[in-house]
């Protein structure tokens, strides 16, 4: 098995993650509460990766990290090189790919509060964050393992977007899915069942998992 | 300091209009009405509930809404205590996490002390480590008086919160709470269909309809002189 992939796509998802929670969760709780107009608009271009092709969305990232447009030279200046076919373009494009994963279910998390323990909330803590991390939070904690697990998983097993984006640079971007199709081109068919069944496998546990703790948590 | 309540805003949704203006004389002033006369949304403007697309919200002197200028106090900023017909409690707290939710500024002694105190006054010391779903519905109506009251409000806020309640229980926390409420020059505004507590509590009574003060007074002279009618409205409101 290739031991590279399998450390750089586990370090891609689990980088993925984190940064999908930190955007997820103020995103979510504002598509949940918030009264802005234009926030169908928000919506659409979250759940967008849900249907758009890979390819499409990893061209449209490519076209835009290419230094021959301002918004690529600009994201060079701050990674100091250019994000296409590196790791760092590689996080992006994953953020972007897996953003509705993580926040829809957050978002179904902070709709499905009783509206009462908000108001409870806001009428004994000034403080929003005080609320989010001691009443929120902790009640949405389902949607937040399912937000991850989910965001992690799909990040592991994205293929065409990190193609486009990434390409296949053994070390830099040559994630497990990209190896087993490497592996398949080779007639390397046990290396591909290999790495095949070992995505397959952590698929299938996630969502063991997620599934588990519904049945425990009754969500 | 002035205990004067005015109220004069307008929102699109739900058509809602107020217009009150009273002098509010501590402990209370029980809110009575036809149902749809405005009661629990003036509750819920008072506390922030509702922010109003017009008009403006004053009481004790400070403006806590006022459009044209764009100010807006936050709920937790108005030294106001709110408790609703249905018990609220956050269910991943216990009852003493519950309670010292709304405490600031006191050291961890300090906020024990005084979530002690809040419990005993409502008969609930005994469930300080119990956690909400373990309650029952009167258990956590008093958790969530106790937390409405500990951080010390300059007004009290009550929707009906006693329905369901035991009624010896409900007679013997009226009076405690009025016992609380006039130490401290607080003032309850309490939303209730029943006359019988409107003497009890020797309340001041409120009556609204369409959002207007219909009549305001000590309860013995309000009741006596609208009776009929008001036993219609609370039919009414009640049904």
């Amino acid at each position: 098995m290739d031991q590279q992939a399998i450390f750089l796509t586990f370090r891609l998802a689990t980088l993925t993650t984190l940064i999908l929670l930190a955007i997820s969760i103020p995103l979510g709780y504002w598509l949940a509460y918030g009264r802005a107009r234009w926030k169908p608009l928000v919506e659409a271009a979250v759940a967008l990766p849900l249907v758009l092709p890979p390819t499409v969305l990893g061209f449209y990232l490519l076209v835009l990290m290419s230094p021959r447009n301002a918004a690529g030279r600009a994201v060079s200046v701050i990674f100091g090189h250019p994000l296409a076919f590196s790791f760092a373009g590689l996080v992006v494009g994953s953020v972007i790919f897996s953003l509705p994963f993580a926040v829809q279910p957050l978002t179904s998390g902070f709709r499905s509060i009783d509206r009462e323990i908000m108001e409870a909330a806001e009428l004994l803590s000034p403080g929003r964050g005080r609320i989010m991390v001691r009443v929120l939070l902790p009640l949405v904690r389902p949607f937040l393992l399912t937000a991850a697990v989910l965001a992690f998983t799909h990040t592991v097993g994205e293929f065409g977007v990190v193609l486009m984006i990434g390409g296949n640079i053994p070390g830099v971007t040559r994630t497990l899915s990209i190896s087993i199709y490497d592996q398949v081109q080779d007639f390397a068919y046990a290396q591909a069942n290999h790495t095949a069944l070992l995505l397959l496998s952590l698929s299938f546990l996630a969502l063991l998992l997620i599934y588990g703790r519904r049945g425990r948590a009754g969500v | 300091m002035s205990d004067y309540l005015q109220v004069d805003v307008k929102h699109a949704l739900g058509d809602l209009s107020l217009r009150v203006s009273c002098s509010l004389s501590a402990p209370w002033t029980v809110l009575f009405g036809p149902s749809g006369a405005g009661k629990t949304s003036l509750l819920r403007v008072l506390g922030g509930l509702i922010r109003p697309d017009r008009g403006r919200v004053v009481l004790h002197g400070r403006t806590l809404v006022e459009t044209a200028s764009g100010t807006w106090v936050r709920p937790a900023q108005r030294a106001i205590g709110f408790v609703t017909q249905r018990p609220t409690l956050f269910p991943n707290m216990n009852v003493t996490a519950n309670v010292s939710f709304g405490l600031f500024g006191l050291d961890q002694r300090s906020s024990g002390e005084r979530v002690g105190q809040m419990l005993e006054l409502f008969q609930a010391g005994q469930l300080a480590r119990r956690m909400p779903a373990d309650l029952s519905g009167g258990e956590k109506q008093r958790v969530a008086l106790a937390r409405a009251l500990a951080p010390e409000p300059r007004l009290l806020l009550l929707d009906e919160p006693f329905t369901g309640m035991d009624a010896d229980l409900k007679v013997s926390i009226l009076e405690q709470l009025t016992a609380w409420l006039a130490a401290r020059n607080v003032p309850a505004l309490y939303v209730s269909h029943d006359v019988a507590e409107a003497f009890q509590t020797a309340a001041d009574v409120m009556v609204i309809d369409q959002g207007e003060i219909q009549a305001h007074g000590p309860a013995h002279v309000v009741l006596a002189t609208r009776r009929e009618q008001l036993l219609r409205q609370l039919g009414e409101g009640t049904g």
